[in-house]
């Protein structure tokens, strides 16, 4: 079955990039462009995965991630933060909010597959 | 594997994207430097600059990347409160932002930028921060030796209890590891609690695998990296000299998983203790649920599309007169219910038409909002004080126009500050407060939008103005000249008032550039002086480039189309008003003063035109300069709303014709270039007086 | 050693593959007694000669301008061009659409003869001293087909004077800032 993910970006060409990529590795990919917006997305059916930027207007990532974290249908599902090379508090904050694990920017398509794959095969 | 994405094709959505960014952060930029901005306002800046880098990365973009994080590194200091927002810090932060505008503007070309103020700049952030964090934040990435041959890992994996509530799944994190080479997985499950005390939702197992693999150990370590802090973790090479041997076969990893997966793998909360329902979650809305980041749902259209439908609305404009032309020549009485559609016909398309329009238009803020820095940087550099004024922002005109405006703007703005304002000292002698003030607005104004630019300076000298103008041979030395009239010699081309070169306003850019800008939108500019007190520009701007408002009149068997804005009157002038003039042709007096008539069909050089001004019709013109001259015609046919339409897109600019247009029987007519003619119409004058004297 | 081309009056056949052979297809024209070949690849498309809006102060040959589709587009007249009289147009002249660099032009011609299939090698040089209406530099060669002998005609070069022109405006539009 396909799987689906949810792309999180208050960047157009992030959230293009990210689901261009893994469609094109065939994942079913939704976006989008705050953390609230997210969140009705995710309410509203369940994603396998979902990829967020930390820093966006209106609800961040970390909020995001809580607020998913507290679905009863997202408690386990993979999230994937995306950081930027020196953000290591970041990592910790967002580890702590629960999310799975982290994608370091600038992007690069294989090594977003290859993770993607690896805790959303 | 590789290159299985092409990310080219994203470049151009990210640079349209930076160009979004790089307004929001200069507009955020200004608020703070206004004192006006809260948290979110600096976290936004922060974000656009953010996303610019992030997006900078992957298109390979490094100079821009490691401007962009010295920049961030100090905005993220004044998002935590470390930094004070200070006027120097602000103008700092507005540079950065014109250098990483810079810089994209060299990347989306694919220029060479050399770097220099990039640098400066970084180094200005740098600065800021203090010695300290001087140094670029990025990590080293340890290197990762490669080893010679396969190697044994032996690796002791222990999850903390609430891994798995961060999405980590073990079985996933094995199946990577067996992508590296052959893997044992050996499972203790001691830890596992009695059946009334598991938690369904933690994890009590732990394994020790083996990992035979050429990959180094840091790629093993790296497979770990989502976990490294939910669990203990040992890697281990094991030497060729004690192969431990496994402990058992290998039990099967996946039943071996599934035991301890996710909530929903276990049947039933297995201990009364547990709460049947997990924490009630939290409403969607989130805690900054209601704050809007900016006004207004919008969707974002390509401007390519929005043209074509500009266009479209055009031909349904010039279809629908067709078909109303049609119709007017039925015989009166016929048909009256396809009349009467047809009105409502017409009051619809006008109506699409200006919708349309409508989604083209574009408050002018967005140029506005570039002036503020623009007078706070020339007061520095020129010694003065002076404040900025600035009203109507709001006032929407087509997204071409407000492109257009800033160049203008600009400049007439420099050259209030440098020639109008007077320094303090000057202004305080003069009575004056030390401060001067430049006054920006913008409203609508029948039809068009109106701006103006006013200062409280000095006002322009008339008399300096005419002797320069003498001296550069623009006017005969013994010129009789009104106020008004010299005030607007400083339009002319290659005049300038400055005395000594100014680095301000003398970069070879005069008003008559202003002008000529102003005049290829389709706009007017005069200039209102009072010595003394100040000077005021009028910029007067059509609210669309597309769509004009025509009068349309035919000389010999052609038919033109008379911008209306340019029109002041038409008139059939009596023998006794037309007047021979050496030198000026026929001039004609018109509302108590003289006017040089211009026959169109002369200038154009058409056949068959009504040759005796006195059969014909003169329509009194104006030009952007204020002058007035008389243009004649045979007859006009009626004044019309035309689109414009380009002549230079496939063949080349004419004089005296502004562009073209489609009238309603579907064939062109040319739009009239009013300035042109009067320039033309002043030339034959000079012939035909070089000819009259020739001939004497 | 030119042997003469088999005239191919399918208009539908399909263009040769730029690069895999030297070979054109040119729609062919007349002019009086004259017959002009232009390549294929830069017809945009044929009409019916609709009265066009005349531009001032222009050279007899520069027609003027027609609606096409919305687009306003410039006529010349190619008889007038070559240095005839311009053409008395009726409604079975042909309007020539063009597709040259960016821009549409269209040239007025007397009637559509032909569409032939020509390998680059077939096109010979113009004799020198040849008396034609056209100037020289603006012929690619000539080409027989059957008894008939035509002109190829080198688009750019044609137009070369209204580009010109035009280039050499838009360098003063560039260069006029410090006037």
């Amino acid at each position: 079955m396909t799987k689906s993910v949810l792309t999180v970006d208050d960047s157009r060409t992030m959230r293009d990039m990210v689901a261009f990529t893994l469609k094109g590795a065939g994942y079913e990919v939704a976006e989008a462009e705050d953390g609230k917006k997210a969140m009705d997305l995710a309410a509203g059916r369940r994603f396998d995965l979902v990829i967020t930027d930390l820093n966006m207007p209106v609800m961040d990532g970390l909020a995001l991630i809580r607020g998913l974290r507290a679905l009863p249908s997202y408690k386990s599902t993979p999230i994937l933060m995306l950081t930027t090379e020196a953000d290591g508090a970041k990592k910790q904050e967002g580890k702590a909010a629960g999310a799975t694990g982290w994608l370091v920017k600038p992007f690069n398509p294989e090594k977003l597959v290859q993770v993607v794959r690896t805790v959303c095969p | 594997m590789a290159g299985f994405t092409d990310l080219e094709q994203f470049r151009q959505t990210y640079f349209d994207e930076c160009a979004e960014m790089l307004a929001i952060v200069e507009a955020g930029l200004l608020d703070l430097a206004r004192g006006g901005a809260d948290a979110e306002t600096v976290n936004a800046v922060f974000r656009g600059v953010h996303s610019i880098k992030g997006g900078g990365g992957t298109f390979g973009l490094s100079a821009l990347v490691a401007f962009a994080h010295e920049f961030e590194t100090v905005l993220d200091e004044v998002r935590a409160g470390r930094l004070a927002p200070t006027g120097a810090l602000v103008d700092l932060l507005i540079r950065a932002n014109d250098v990483l505008g810079a810089l994209l503007a060299d990347a989306r070309e694919g220029r060479e930028g050399d770097g220099i103020l990039a640098a400066r700049v970084a180094a200005d952030l740098r600065a800021v921060l203090g010695p300290a964090e001087a140094d670029g934040a990025a990590v080293e990435t340890t290197p990762t030796a490669a080893a010679d041959g396969p190697q044994r890992f032996q690796i002791r994996f222990a999850p903390h209890p609430h891994m798995l509530s961060r999405g980590n799944e073990p079985l996933y994190l094995f199946r990577a590891l067996a992508h590296f080479g052959p893997l044992e997985v050996e499972c203790d499950h001691d830890a596992v609690p009695t059946l009334d005390h598991l938690d369904p939702e933690s994890i009590h197992l732990s394994w020790t695998l083996r990992l035979e693999t050429g990959q180094p150990e840091a790629d093993v370590r790296e497979i770990f990296d989502f976990v490294a802090e939910d669990c203990d973790l040992h890697v281990a090479v094991e030497t060729e000299a004690e192969p431990e041997p496994a402990a058992g076969p290998p039990p099967d990893i996946g039943r071996e998983v599934a035991l301890v997966g996710p909530g929903g793998a276990m049947a039933e909360p297995l201990s009364p203790g547990l709460p049947a329902e997990p924490a009630p979650p939290r409403p969607a809305a989130g805690e900054n649920g209601g704050r809007g980041a900016l006004a207004g749902q919008s969707i974002r259209v390509d401007l390519d599309k929005l043209d074509r439908l500009v266009n479209l609305v055009g031909e349904m404009v010039i279809t629908q007169a067709m078909v109303a032309e049609q119709a007017a020549s039925l015989p009166p009485g016929q048909a009256p219910r396809l009349l009467e559609g047809l009105e409502e016909l017409a009051r619809h398309t006008r109506e699409l038409q200006e919708s349309v329009m409508a989604v083209r238009a574009q408050p002018v803020r967005s140029v506005f909002a570039r002036m503020p820095r623009l007078v706070r940087e020339l007061s520095t550099t020129l010694g003065k004080e002076v404040g900025l004024v600035m009203r109507g922002e709001e006032t929407e005109v087509d997204k071409t126009v407000v492109e257009n405006l800033a160049d203008p703007l600009t400049h007439m703005i420099r050259n209030s500050m440098d020639h109008g304002i007077e320094a303090p000292d000057a202004r305080e002698a003069a009575g004056k407060a030390r401060a001067g003030t430049v006054t920006l607005s913008a409203q609508h104004r029948s039809g068009r939008i109106v701006i103006e630019v006013s200062d409280d300076g000095r006002g322009i000298d008339r008399g300096r103005v005419l002797r320069k103008a003498v001296d550069k041979g623009l006017v005969p030395a013994d010129a009789q000249l009104s106020e008004e009239e010299v005030d607007q010699l400083i339009f002319l081309p290659g005049f300038s008032t400055a005395e000594a070169i100014s680095n301000v306003s003398g970069r070879g850019v005069g008003m008559d550039v202003v002008r000529r800008n102003i005049t290829q939108l389709g706009g007017r500019i005069t200039v209102h002086n009072t010595p003394g007190e100040g000077t005021r520009f009028v910029l007067s701007l059509p609210l669309t480039l597309a769509v004009m408002d025509g009068m349309v009149i035919r000389t010999g068997g052609e038919r033109f189309v008379l911008p209306l804005t340019n029109i002041v009157e038409t008139l059939r002038p009596r023998p006794g008003d037309l007047h021979r003039v050496p030198g000026q042709g026929t001039v004609m007096m018109a509302r108590g003063e003289y006017v040089q008539l211009a026959p169109l069909a002369r200038l154009l050089g058409i056949q068959g035109a009504q040759p005796d001004p006195t059969r014909a019709l003169v329509v009194l013109l104006e030009t952007e300069e204020g002058g007035r001259f008389g243009l004649v015609v045979d007859e006009l046919l009626g004044q019309q709303q035309v689109v414009v339409k380009s002549l230079d897109a496939h063949y080349r600019r004419l004089d005296g014709i502004a562009a073209a247009t489609i009238l309603g029987d579907g064939r062109v007519a040319l739009i009239l270039d009013v300035a042109g003619l009067q320039a033309m119409g002043r030339g034959l004058a000079r012939t035909a007086a070089a000819e009259e004297f020739a001939h004497a | 050693m030119h042997k003469p081309l088999p005239a191919t009056r399918d208009a539908a056949a399909p263009p040769a593959a730029p690069g895999s052979q030297p070979s054109r297809q040119l729609v062919t024209f007349t002019l009086g007694t004259e017959e002009f070949g232009i390549p294929i690849l830069a017809v945009k498309e044929i009409r019916g000669w609709t009265p066009e809006t005349r531009l001032p102060n222009l050279p007899p040959h520069v027609r003027g301008v027609i609606n096409l589709r919305g687009v306003i587009v410039p006529i010349f007249d190619l008889r007038a061009r070559f240095g005839g009289p311009q053409t008395e147009a009726t409604r079975r002249h042909v309007v020539i659409v063009l597709t040259i660099g960016e821009r549409l032009q269209g040239i007025l011609t007397d009637a559509i003869s032909d569409i032939l299939d020509v390998a680059d090698g077939d096109i010979l040089p113009a004799p020198n001293g040849d008396g034609g209406l056209v100037d020289r530099a603006a012929i690619l060669g000539l080409v027989a087909s059957g008894n008939r002998m035509v002109t190829v005609l080198d688009l750019g070069r044609l137009f070369a004077a209204e580009t010109q022109a035009l280039d050499e405006m838009q360098d003063t539009m560039a260069g006029t800032a410090g006037a």
